[in-house]
């Protein structure tokens, strides 16, 4: 046992690197190894202020190595063998403590000026609050022009399918990985160029008008970053932190970013996307989205348990496989398959009510999902992975409860 | 106490045998090289958790293990290297030598270095059994989760049961190096030979002495963190948590008010160690003795205002950012002036490239590279984007790899022939630091690039763009990895007494009492105080 698993993990690496020397390739036109420049004013001069500091620090490292290097040339034993004796010189130690100095003024004048910069969040067009929750972003639209009462918020997940994500070359032992055993040995779909960086519900931005971001937390520390927008900041639970940026006209397209401090085990899984658009479109797409919230949330009964499971499937693998593992085997969070609290009727009541209002790390899904999502997923729960409790709840139920 | 300690020797000339030898060691010489192989064993346990990431992070995708347990991977890494790796081998250097080189019969309170030694393997042992226990379910471990830097709430609300042996860990590793710390203080002021002026001591002595005063005033801080930590978990506090009316920033600036501090005890002993091997290979004496002792001194004090550049993005106040980026831009200038000596001492002198002089070379350049990326982190603005990348980890593996762990092996190879009485082997040693220096490069050099591009640090996964250098990366950890064998080799038949005998001064442009007397160094030295000049 333990050496079959020692042996497929040995033929597993081998075979990655192989295909990783393979692929190499494919992926090299999208290699890059430098600072973006960016798209946003502030971005480019955060950019040239990188680039200026690079050629700084290597303009001393080239002279310091090359002093190495000459000593290590000239003045070894063989060519050299009488040492000299000198070992202070006032006049040198005090060129090279001031002449630092001075480069060091000549660096922070400009930081500073590009610091200050980026710290002026005021005369903003548009304001969203960004939420980092674990492990999506939300985004609230809280102020546009004159109008304070948009009411526009949404949640935005990673769109990558987990087929792409999960690649396991063996299973359970040595190296857990939990949710994904049962991809092991199956042909896995090739990585979309935007792997990893795409979402449903892009943040939508309109060009040319500076957009402030109020960016707090529901959970732990996360950090918005978006690389072409010039900086980060983080999202902390009770603080709200200003950011903004300006995206100029012309330069309308999608940014990509991702959270950047550690929040847990999706850390990696939860990236920003960015969606530019003109000023126009901003506006039709705001209308609409306005309309959409004003409207009654939809309650339409289940016409059976298979409609409700099809959609609970859904909404399970979005928002619950996470910590609950894609087969309710459990994680981070409690297990379903099996277990009394998705099984015995009378936690039903309880269920609906954990899923609304939280509890613990366990986030509230009230303002997160549909009531009539709401109910399908708990339907799913207490259905599948044989459950089949053949309990049917209704997005009334739900409704009712919140 | 001294004293009394030297008398009862006196009474017991044989050498104390076998398990009992080690447990109870009241030898500073035994101490030292238990500490030493410790911490070569914590550098092996962390490079192995360090080689599991570097699998998951060949390829893009997720193939061999857990986000959630490569979260663990990554803290543990962390907190064996730095606590269990890089602050034990140094206290296992300054064991060995600072009686050596002021002429001292032994560190001042013997059975206090004991303990504080003794204590660590249990820390370990408990840090790191964590990850045989399951939270989560049947095969998940659930080891502490949350990053060496455990940021609040996702370690206090948010942390796994596990958390709690951390902290119990984390204490008991901090009372270890106070403890340590205590006794080279008291060991440097009481025990120095006659003439040993403090000005006279050796720059590893006075390094060392430094150090251990920034071990003093900050490791209390870091057990103030997890103390905190612990009542939030349990007894109802709310220090860091907003919803209780606490503060999940304050967290930060306890932790990096130790974790600054922290850096530099990584680092000073090591600016110790270069400036007694360069001198020696260069055959020409340290330039600028007294500037190395003062630049030592400005950095220690710097380092205790400069704590907020490791958390620029939490949205600090303007003027507060301007401070620490100006402190933190300040502190370039007296490491500045030690690389300058350092070049200074081995211009004009009379080179030649044993193994030490090797890595200490290596050291400087590496280092000064660490260094250098690191006066572009200070810029703050470009820190926004830099933060949290890989550009960071690459920046801190160049001064804590190719800085702190290179100055270790340059230290046992010039010191080896002292502690086991032979030469290390020339053959595996070459080997070792060519294989070691190709591939610390190839590991931590890519970083750069991939941090710049945008790879954020502490990711189980990535985008397609950044797979090519992930993938030469990974290749450099497994090369470097496998190239320390050669180290356990070298120090093996060492410690076997294989090779060649080596005489009571092996190094002949070697100057300090550390030479004096005869190699191996016999178990009691300097039971009679030199005098020095």
């Amino acid at each position: 046992m333990q050496s079959t698993l020692f042996h497929r993990a040995a033929v597993g690496l081998v075979s990655l690197m192989i295909s990783g020397m393979a692929m190499a390739s494919d992926w090299t036109e999208r290699s890059d190894h430098n600072l973006r420049p960016g798209v946003t004013a502030v971005s480019q001069e955060v950019y040239d202020l990188h680039t200026t500091i690079l050629w700084i620090v290597t303009i001393i490292g080239l002279l310091v190595f090359g002093l190495i290097l000459i000593s290590m040339i000239r003045h070894r034993r063989s060519r050299h063998p009488n040492p000299a004796t000198f070992h202070e010189n006032v006049f040198l130690e005090v060129l090279w403590t001031v002449i630092p100095f001075v480069i060091l003024i000549a660096m922070a004048v400009p930081a500073t000026r590009v610091l200050i910069q980026l710290d002026d969040t005021s005369d903003a067009e548009l304001t969203v609050k960004v939420t980092g929750h674990r492990w999506k972003w939300e985004y609230e639209y809280l102020t546009y022009g004159d109008d304070n009462n948009i009411g526009v918020s949404y949640m935005s997940n990673i769109a990558t399918p987990p087929e792409q994500i999960n690649n396991p070359v063996l299973s359970g032992g040595l190296f857990p990985y939990g949710t994904a055993k049962d991809a092991v040995g199956k042909e896995f779909p090739a990585k979309d160029a935007n792997y990893n960086l795409e979402v449903d519900n892009p943040l939508v931005l309109p060009s040319g008008q500076k957009v402030r971001f109020l960016v707090t937390s529901a959970d732990v520390i996360h950090s918005f970053w978006v690389p072409d927008f010039g900086g980060k900041k983080d999202a902390i639970p009770g603080f709200v932190n200003e950011t903004w940026a300006k995206v100029p006209e012309g330069q309308e397209g999608t940014y990509y970013g991702q959270c950047a401090e550690l929040c847990g085990k999706n850390h990696a899984f939860m990236p920003i996307e960015a969606k530019v658009v003109s000023q126009a479109e901003f506006a039709d797409w705001l209308a609409q989205k306005k309309e959409e919230a004003a409207a009654a949330p939809d309650l339409t009964p289940f016409a059976n348990l298979d409609e409700a499971m099809e959609l609970g499937k859904q909404t399970y693998a979005g928002n619950c496989a996470v910590c609950h593992g894609n087969n309710g085997e459990g994680g981070v969070g409690l297990p379903f398959a099996g277990s009394d609290f998705a099984t015995k009727k009378e936690h039903l009541e309880e269920h609906i009510h954990v899923l609304i209002e939280g509890r613990g790390a366990m986030p509230a899904f009230a303002a997160q999902l549909s009531p009539r999502q709401i109910a399908s997923v708990i339907t799913y729960e207490r259905n599948a992975w044989g459950n089949e409790t053949g309990d049917l709840i209704q997005p009334e139920d739900v409704y009712e409860q919140e | 106490m001294s004293t009394a300690a030297t008398a009862h020797d006196d009474h017991h000339h044989h050498a104390p045998t076998g398990l009992k030898r080690w447990l109870f060691s009241t030898n500073h010489k035994d101490i030292g090289t238990l500490y030493l192989w410790f911490s070569f064993a914590m550098f092996m346990v962390g490079g192995l958790l360090a080689m599991v990431i570097r699998t998951e992070l060949l390829e893009p995708g997720m193939q061999f293990v857990d986000p959630e347990f490569f979260n663990q991977l990554t803290t543990l890494h962390g907190l064996a290297m730095v606590f269990g790796a890089v602050m034990p081998g140094f206290v296992g250097l300054a064991n060995w030598m600072i009686p050596l080189m002021i002429g001292a019969p032994d560190m001042a309170l013997p059975r206090m270095n004991n303990w504080s030694f003794w204590i660590l393997p249990f820390a370990f042992l408990i840090l790191l059994s964590s990850m045989f226990m399951s939270a989560f379910g049947a095969g998940h471990p659930s080891a502490p989760n949350f990053g060496w830097t455990f940021y609040a709430p996702l370690s206090t609300e948010y942390g796994p049961a596990s958390t709690d042996l951390f902290i119990l860990s984390v204490h008991m590793m901090g009372i270890s190096s106070i403890m340590g710390a205590i006794n080279v203080i008291v060991t440097v002021f009481n025990l120095r030979a006659p003439g040993m002026t403090l000005m006279k001591m050796p720059l590893f002595v006075w390094t060392w002495l430094i150090t251990a005063f920034l071990l003093i005033a900050v490791m209390p801080v870091l057990a103030g963190a997890v103390t905190m930590m612990l009542t939030d978990r349990h007894f109802g506090t709310s220090f860091f948590s907003a919803a209780g009316g606490g503060d999940p920033v304050l967290f930060q600036h306890v932790f990096w008010f130790f974790g600054h501090p922290e850096v530099y005890i990584m680092i000073l002993p090591a600016f110790g160690i270069v400036s007694a091997i360069i001198p020696t290979f260069a055959r020409k004496q340290l330039f600028g003795y007294a500037s190395m002792v003062y630049a030592t001194a400005s950095i220690a004090l710097l380092s205790f205002v400069v704590w907020a550049h490791h958390m620029f993005t939490v949205g600090m106040p303007l003027a507060g950012t301007l401070f620490f980026m100006y402190m933190t831009m300040l502190i370039s200038v007296p490491t500045g002036v030690k690389v300058f000596n350092w070049v200074a001492t081995m211009w004009r002198g009379s080179l030649t490239f044993e193994l030490p002089m090797k890595w200490a070379i290596a050291f400087v350049i590496l280092f000064t590279c660490g260094g250098l990326s690191g006066l572009m982190l200070a810029i703050t603005p470009v820190d926004f984007q830099y933060h949290d990348t890989y550009f960071v980890v690459a920046h801190f593996h160049y001064v804590l790899v190719s800085g702190a762990v290179f100055t270790m092996f340059a230290a046992a190879y010039y010191w080896l022939p002292k502690w086991s009485g032979v030469m290390p082997n020339k053959l595996l040693g070459e080997l070792h630091f060519w294989s070691s220096l190709i591939s610390v490069n190839l590991l931590f050099f890519p970083m750069h690039f991939v941090g710049l591009a945008g790879m954020p640090r502490r990711y189980a996964d990535y985008a397609l763009q950044f797979a090519d250098y992930n993938f030469w990366i990974s290749i450099g950890g497994f090369w470097f990895g496998l190239s320390q064998l050669l180290f356990l080799a070298v120090c093996v038949l060492c410690a076997l007494k294989k090779g060649e005998k080596a005489p009571a001064k092996p190094w002949e442009g070697a100057e300090g009492l550390e030479w004096e007397v005869p190699s191996p160094a016999p178990f009691h030295t300097f039971e009679t105080p030199p005098v020095v000049k």
